[in-house]
């Protein structure tokens, strides 16, 4: 009895923070989209959808990311192939250039792209500055790398003897992939897609810094009406149709997810993959090697060369900056921005880890009656919606929610980390619960035969199994936290901002100094992820999923 | 058959009465299913169960029995018998839905699984992954001062051959060792009873024959109380002192290994140990067993009959070669087929052969 309260409590701390810092914001988003002045009325819907404007904007976010989705899977797939099946010297850093990208805040992938396309940049004269396909590109940079572990993940695991049985009945190689591959890779194809999509539809940062004034997606104009126009029914109303964009996006993905480990369930044990040859592998090796160094390496490597690059040549003038506040155009100098992105990301680490753990200890639990199976379903779903939710609507939920009694949160600092949180939790989870999932049970039963106490076996089964994990799940919550740029630029208070929001507002200003020093702090924060998610994945559990 | 200790006295050792033991599963919960050869790599995590698919099954069905002090008696039935489920109710893993189980006369309903002071081996020898080999059998000994703790993790490490493995990591060792191991560490702890669930069941043929053989005698110098779960019945008739035999949850017969071959109980429980053909009053009066009773029934086994050249004439139906002797079929006066082993191959379409009632099982 006392155990059952015990459970029922370690599940109650974290739903009641989801519920003050994550439901009551949104909900009450949502409802100011319906009752803007106290009783229920469509008015501000009709009078944002019949705006031009608004038609624009979801337009461009459904055109942007399918357009990103279709690219990312087209290049991704050659690429799955060609790292995943085929075994050539060098293979482990193409493997780490092609996995950086990722891990990367979208602030700096944008101020990348864009040190690509300014006037001064390499590809300034093509004039794609502040245009679709550049948009699309850096979208494309930032989920290659989920389309070629996904599917790569399921294609060195399929079962080589479906293969060799369709050769041997007379297909050709062509027909080969087409009829029998490419239809075991479908699952990965379509989840991977999925969640690109997903990740396309709510990109906020790198629509921010690449966009201009004309552009718009749903993300961005949610900011600009709440910020520059106040207009907090018109942000409600498309907060609530980015919600419905999202959670299909997410809905589609975790079924297609839960198709892919079924069809994993055939995976052989030895090893798929062959050496590289030139005559079989000459096509999709040319793609993605165009990929790794045009799409990948280029803008990288751009962005560092303009870090270095000051008015009298190469030097380090934009570094030794980053101790001022650029010329008064910040609030304070950068490294203390710095300081403040360390402290809020290791105040939202240690939050999303406690709360991580609490929720993945409770919902790996298999209680014997069906309510509280159906109770722990629940419960797991729930603490995935942030996911679903883009960081720009638990932003401005926070905003309209938390800056009146009873919880008057806004002029503290405690706001950011909490938002951070938030955003971080659902990947603490999805590290942690499979790891706990895996564990047999009969060594939890060992252990209370034994002798060992329930506390006990908590300890030295679960709690010694998920510290397996725990590595790879503060990586995760660390490096998310440092790049979190969607909620902390709405919650960060204007003299104590964090690292990517310092990084916006230089590379937004006019003048060689304010860019160079914007892409010198890029370079800084991108470092910074890169270190701790490098450092983490080195402690990936095997039990761990792709995303 | 059941209790032979009268009704109030105080018994002694495990007391099972009447036990009934209720699942409710999903249709795709895996957990329980039966291992299979790979221990270690091959167990799939349960998915969430669907809503919809939930059933009752009912695994253990009134089940009685008693296990004296010293005792090692064998749960033997097919899958699903019911005899893992009962072991689990035994040592609390699973909760009871009626009946009691019982220690020394005493109900064992409100003591958790931690408190029973029981022993369990599993299917899969489930070493703690994060332990060495010492730590997982120091494991369970928290009652013995830390001092001795070394002492008697060396003598249980001695006594199922892996002195001196202390500091082994769990994933260096044979399926055969871990599961050395796990008995090692189910015994150091000296329960007041081991329960065994197919402990031997993963592993291959040469290896479980060994295993038998070092578990009886551990079993035997420790002097320790056991039931043993099994499906083999060589396994079962090899180590236990009684045999309890049970099919879809209920109790068929528990008795010794040699009254359980002579009298079994009922034709269900003949078939089951392969007394599997059963005589016609036209093959007793051909074989002189006189008179059927009308409600006895004779049952030939594989040994029951014997080649004798003044025995009954019967056809050949078939002979296949097995390991060190052949496996002959033949077909009695009554027309049903029956089986017996020879030494070698018989030439010619006929053979004599003879029974006697020592050699025929009594059903009932």
């Amino acid at each position: 009895m006392t155990r059952r309260v015990g459970w029922t409590l370690a599940g109650a701390i974290p739903l009641a923070f989801l519920g003050v810092f994550f439901a009551w914001p949104v909900a009450t988003l949502v409802a100011r989209g319906f009752f803007p002045e106290g009783t229920f009325t469509l008015d501000g819907f009709a009078q944002v959808f019949a705006e031009p404007r608004t038609w624009r904007v979801i337009t461009t976010t459904l055109a942007q990311a399918a357009a990103g989705t279709v690219v990312a899977v087209l290049l991704g797939v050659p690429g799955a192939w060609v790292l995943y099946r085929t075994r050539f010297p060098g293979r482990w850093l193409v493997r780490v250039v092609v996995t950086v990208p990722f891990v990367l805040p979208s602030v700096v992938v944008g101020v990348a792209f864009k040190s690509l396309v300014i006037s001064t940049g390499p590809l300034g004269h093509l004039g794609l500055d502040q245009s679709f396909a550049i948009i699309v590109a850096s979208l494309v940079f930032f989920n290659y790398a989920l389309v070629v572990r996904t599917v790569g993940a399921l294609w060195a695991s399929l079962d080589p003897r479906t293969e060799q049985a369709a050769s041997v009945l007379g297909a050709s190689p062509v027909r080969v992939f087409l009829t029998v591959t490419l239809r075991a890779l479908a699952p990965a194809i379509f989840s991977a897609a999925a969640l690109v999509f997903l990740f396309c539809a709510s990109a906020y940062g790198v629509v921010m810094v690449l966009g201009g004034a004309g552009y718009g997606t749903i993300e961005t104009e949610i900011w600009f009406l709440t910020s520059q126009l106040l207009d907090l029914t018109g942000a409600a109303a498309l907060s609530i149709v980015q919600l419905v964009v999202v959670g299909a996006s997410l809905i589609v993905a975790n079924r297609l997810q839960a198709s892919q480990a079924r069809s994993q369930r055939l995976r052989t044990d030895a090893s798929n993959e062959t050496p590289w040859s030139l005559r079989r592998d000459a096509l999709p090796t040319a793609v993605t090697a165009v990929v790794v160094v045009g799409l990948l390496l280029f803008p990288i490597s751009t962005l560092v060369q303009r870090s270095l690059t000051t008015a009298s040549g190469l030097g380090l003038d934009h570094y030794r900056n980053l101790a001022t506040t650029g010329g008064g155009t910040l609030s304070v100098p950068v490294w203390d921005a710095v300081g403040n992105s360390l402290r809020t990301a290791t105040a939202a680490t240690v939050l999303a880890l406690v709360l991580g753990l609490l929720v993945s200890l409770v919902v790996s639990r298999s209680p014997r009656h069906e309510l509280g199976r159906r109770g722990l379903g629940l419960l797991d779903a729930a603490f995935m919606l942030p996911l679903g939710v883009s960081a720009v609507t638990v932003g401005f939920g926070f905003l309209i929610t938390l800056n009146r009694p009873p919880l008057d949160l806004r002029s503290s600092m405690i706001l950011v980390p909490i938002a951070q949180a938030i955003v971080a939790l659902p990947l603490v989870v999805r590290v942690l619960l499979p790891v706990l999932r895996a564990i047999d049970p009969r060594l939890r039963e060992a252990a209370a035969v034994l002798g060992a106490p329930p506390g006990k076996v908590l300890r030295d089964v679960d709690l010694a199994f998920a510290a397996r994990g725990l590595g790879l799940a503060t990586g995760f919550a660390f490096a998310t936290s440092l790049g979190e740029f969607g909620a902390t630029s709405f919650l960060a208070r204007p003299d104590e901002p964090t690292l990517p929001v310092v990084v916006f507002r230089l590379i937004g200003r006019p003048g060689l100094e304010n860019q160079g020093m914007g892409m010198a702090a890029a370079v800084l924060l991108a470092v910074g992820c890169a270190l701790v998610m490098g450092l983490a994945e080195r402690m990936r559990p095997k039990e761990a999923t792709t995303w | 058959m059941v209790n032979e200790a009268g009704v109030g006295q105080r018994e002694l050792g495990l007391g099972v009465d009447d036990v009934v033991v209720r699942y409710r599963v999903s249709g795709n919960d895996e957990r329980y299913s039966t291992p299979s050869k790979r221990p270690l790599v091959t167990w799939v995590p349960p998915k969430r169960p669907s809503a919809g698919q939930e059933r009752t099954i009912t695994a253990v069905d009134g089940v009685s029995l008693h296990v004296a002090p010293g005792e090692v008696v064998a749960l033997l039935g097919a899958s699903g018998s019911g005899k893992s489920s009962l072991l689990r109710a035994i040592a609390g893993l699973e909760p009871l839905a009626a009946g009691r189980i019982t220690w020394d006369g005493r109900d064992l309903a409100g003591t958790p699984t931690h408190k029973r002071n029981f022993g369990m081996m599993f299917q899969e020898p489930a070493l703690f992954p994060s332990l060495s080999v010492g730590k997982n059998v120091a494991y369970g000994l928290h009652r013995t001062p830390r001092a001795q703790r070394g002492a008697v993790v060396a003598r249980f490490l001695e006594l199922v051959d892996l002195a001196g493995h202390e500091n082994r990591k769990i994933h260096e060792l044979s399926g055969g060792q871990a599961q050395r191991v796990a008995l090692a560490r189910a015994l150091a702890p000296e329960p007041r009873l081991l329960l065994l669930d197919e402990p031997l069941s993963a592993l291959d043929r040469g290896l479980r024959e060994h295993l038998v053989g070092v578990l009886g005698e551990v079993l035997r110098r420790t002097r320790t109380t056991a039931v043993h779960v099994t499906h083999d019945q060589d396994e079962a008739f090899a180590l236990a002192d009684r045999v309890a035999i049970l099919a879809e949850g209920r109790l068929l017969q528990y008795d010794t290994p040699d009254a359980l071959w002579r009298r079994p109980a009922s034709v269900e429980v003949a078939t089951f140990l392969g007394h599997d053909t059963f005589l016609t009053q036209a093959d007793a009066e051909a074989f002189g067993l006189g008179e059927l009773a009308a409600d006895s029934i004779l049952a030939l086994g594989p040994e029951s009959l014997s080649l004798d050249p003044d025995g009954v004439r019967v056809a050949v139906r078939e002979q296949r070669a097995r390991r060190g002797y052949v496996a002959v079929t033949v077909v009695l006066p009554s027309g049903q087929p029956a089986q017996l082993r020879v030494p070698e191959m018989i030439e010619g379409d006929t053979i004599s052969v003879r029974t006697d009632a020592d050699s025929v099982a009594v059903v009932g």
